[in-house]
């Protein structure tokens, strides 16, 4: 009993896809039994055209689902009005808020609309539970600040404290870092990954974060076109390859050890790198994008020596030695050759 | 919190736009081609009986003129907000929808096409009589508002009953142009005429018809005031928040057609306060919420018509100028220099 209290969404036997004329359709996916715990984070992940956010939009009850229904606190969404769905789950969505003479209080105070009567006017426990929202979201001394002010990370934040003052179980974000820089995409994250722990919602996300998400997110949906998705926490997913299989690519390869993808270049010749550590690392990064195949065994025609002390390599090569200053110089001397 | 401030602050305007309102409404009523010394004016609405042809002219020609003028500013204004809104573009105005094409289709027909098929027109202006003008624009707003309600219906996105809209107009304009084409001159200028727009034409029995159908259409415009809020963040947004924004659209477009359809046929296609009113309130309040720009382009749009109104009556003169004109050469510059100032469109509009 107490296990299912603990599931905030729950979908059931869900098939996703459109309708297309009257009697056909087209299915993305079926039989989609996913759950989210109360106080869980989850990252839904998979390459473009996979259907993610054809999941999203039938989960949030946007677009109808071909069979099956999504509950969220036993509730049936597709049952449910706009205004009944609007208080059992909030959206923050990719597009950039763009009006101007708009105060960021204002906004937020949007995500009341579902409590307040037809005028929309706030009482004391709304405008208490905006100011908690702005100040979740570290926002509170812009309240009175125009949304037209803020950058782009700070708009994002307005927009999750908007979700926040609707109170919903349920927080749903469609790529909510796409046109963000990796600070505030960090951020976002953080701050995702903390408010479902405070507040015990549950919190879905769709993104192209792998990285990130693999870091944050404390359950991650895997979806690949027409295969089930896999669920799992992130590091499962990475040690047991799933990740690997579904990002699977010519261009590029996964790395289990660092969790990061490494592009493939074609490797024409052998150069020996001596020595280790940082310098050591960003040498070899730089020397594989030029074609070349790092190794540490002995090779006869080529050889860097690190001199970590002095930020000196030195370039051996046909009995001639360089000495480099930078690994700039370095890629040039070698493409002389 | 600086809210109470801001709000305190909003209180103050609103109540000097009253003021305002209260002066240009009271000019309104002292300028004309008539002179009536301003004592005797008070007089007159005191109920006193000063002069009969005095009385008359203030009592049922000034007074009906001043408060259509107050009608069309506000109504007019209200409609441009919503359809800006609604849109989301800031050159949306009442007429977008192809309302006052419409009207002028009807109108259109009634003057022009009775040459063409004198019979049944004939019959049909002789049974209405002073009333013609205003059934035949009444009958052409509503067939373009029901096709346009009926395009709302099934398709779910703004922009493109933006175009429908705007086709519709260019439509209806194409058959006023043939029947133009095909039309003696007098029928063309009495037309012509009628673009010209009026508030003078309004008869206290006419004001018993418009007054309630604007008024109503203004009551719904105002019951919109929060789902409008909430469409300035996108409809998708809207949605998200519990707003239906179908329903919101249809109450939108009815409101809009009985505000502006009903104001088109009793004075004419008045164009410009419409589109001009909601940005001269967003540079003077500095905001988009709809709480405070709703009764603010109502203040400001019936503040701006009684003004142009006496413009249009060049005091001391008997001519009076076409509305129409005057509003948009008297707001033409208000609205420019309003924009240059703020920058307000970009602000409110993105981009």
């Amino acid at each position: 009993m107490d296990n299912v209290n603990q599931n905030i969404l729950v979908t059931q036997d869900l098939s996703i896809g459109y309708k297309q004329g009257k009697n056909e359709q087209l299915c993305l996916l079926s039989d989609i039994n996913l759950t989210i715990r109360r106080g869980e984070m989850v990252c839904l992940l998979g390459p473009n055209g996979a259907g993610k956010s054809t999941l999203m939009r039938t989960i949030a009850g946007i677009q109808a689902p071909l069979e099956g229904c999504t509950l969220v606190e036993g509730i049936p969404i597709r049952e449910r009005n706009f205004k009944e769905v609007a208080q059992l789950l909030s959206i923050v969505l990719t597009e950039r808020i763009n009006v101007g003479n708009l105060t960021v209080y204002h906004i937020v105070s949007l995500g009341r609309h579902p409590y307040t009567s037809w005028m929309g006017r706030l009482s004391q426990a709304d405008n208490d539970k905006i100011k908690w929202a702005l100040e979740q979201v570290g926002l509170l001394h812009y309240a009175n600040h125009y949304i037209n002010q803020l950058s782009d990370g700070e708009r994002q934040r307005v927009m999750i404290a908007k979700a926040l003052a609707q109170d919903t179980p349920l927080i749903m974000l469609d790529e909510p870092t796409a046109h963000l820089d990796l600070p505030n995409r960090v951020e976002i994250m953080r701050l995702l990954h903390r408010l479902a722990r405070e507040t015990n919602k549950a919190i879905l996300l769709s993104t192209h974060e792998l990285d990130l998400a693999l870091q944050a997110a404390d359950l991650i949906w895997l979806m690949a076109r027409s295969k089930p998705v896999k669920v799992g926490a992130p590091e499962d997913l990475v040690l047991n390859g799933s990740i690997e299989d579904t990002f699977h690519n010519k261009s590029f390869n996964f790395d289990r050890k660092t969790g990061n993808f490494i592009m493939n270049y074609q490797k024409k010749e052998s150069i020996q790198v001596v020595g280790n550590d940082v310098m050591g690392f960003w040498t070899q990064r730089a020397l594989s994008r030029e074609g070349y195949q790092v190794t540490c065994e002995e090779v006869e025609a080529c050889k860097v020596n690190l001199n970590e002390k002095e930020m000196v390599w030195e370039l051996s090569t046909n009995g001639n030695t360089y000495k480099c200053k930078s690994i700039e110089e370095l890629l040039t001397c070698l493409k002389k050759q | 919190m600086t809210g109470t401030e801001k709000t305190s602050q909003v209180s103050m305007l609103m109540g000097l736009l009253l003021i305002l309102i209260v002066a240009v409404f009271l000019m309104d009523l002292i300028f004309g081609s008539v002179k009536i010394p301003f004592e005797k004016v008070f007089a007159i609405l005191a109920g006193g009986e000063v002069k009969s042809s005095w009385n008359y002219i203030v009592l049922n020609f000034r007074l009906p003129k001043a408060l259509t003028a107050i009608f069309v500013g506000a109504g007019l204004s209200v409609t441009g907000l919503m359809m800006q809104t609604l849109f989301r573009n800031p050159l949306a105005g009442p007429f977008v929808l192809g309302i006052s094409s419409g009207a002028s289709l009807g109108v259109a027909l009634m003057v022009m096409a009775s040459a063409l098929l004198p019979g049944v027109f004939g019959m049909i202006s002789a049974l209405l009589g002073s009333w013609g003008l205003v059934v035949a624009a009444v009958a052409g707003a509503s067939l373009v508002f029901l096709l346009v309600a009926l395009a709302s219906l099934r398709i779910s996105d703004s922009v493109s009953l933006l175009i429908i809209g705007i086709m519709f107009g260019s439509i209806t304009g194409a058959v006023v142009n043939i029947l133009q084409y095909f039309s003696d001159p007098e029928q063309i200028q009495s037309f012509i005429v009628w673009t010209f727009g009026s508030l003078a034409g309004v008869t206290w029995n006419e004001m018993q018809v418009m007054g309630p159908i604007v008024f109503s259409g203004l009551i719904l415009a105002f019951l919109l005031i929060k789902p409008l809020d909430a469409l300035l963040l996108g409809e998708n947004y809207a949605r998200g928040v519990g707003i239906s924004v179908n329903r919101t659209r249809i109450f939108v477009i009815i409101s809009t057609a009985l505000i502006a359809g009903t104001l088109t046929a009793f004075t004419g296609p008045i164009a410009f306060v419409g589109v001009a009113v909601p940005h001269i309130a967003r540079a003077i309040f500095r905001t988009a919420s709809h709480k405070v720009l709703m009764p603010a382009v109502v203040f400001i749009g019936a503040a701006i018509m009684l003004i142009c109104d006496i413009f249009s009556q060049l005091p001391g003169n008997q001519n009076t100028l076409p509305i129409n004109s005057v509003t948009a050469l008297f707001g033409g510059p208000v609205v420019i220099w309003v924009i240059m100032r703020s920058r307000n469109v970009k602000a409110s509009f993105g981009g």
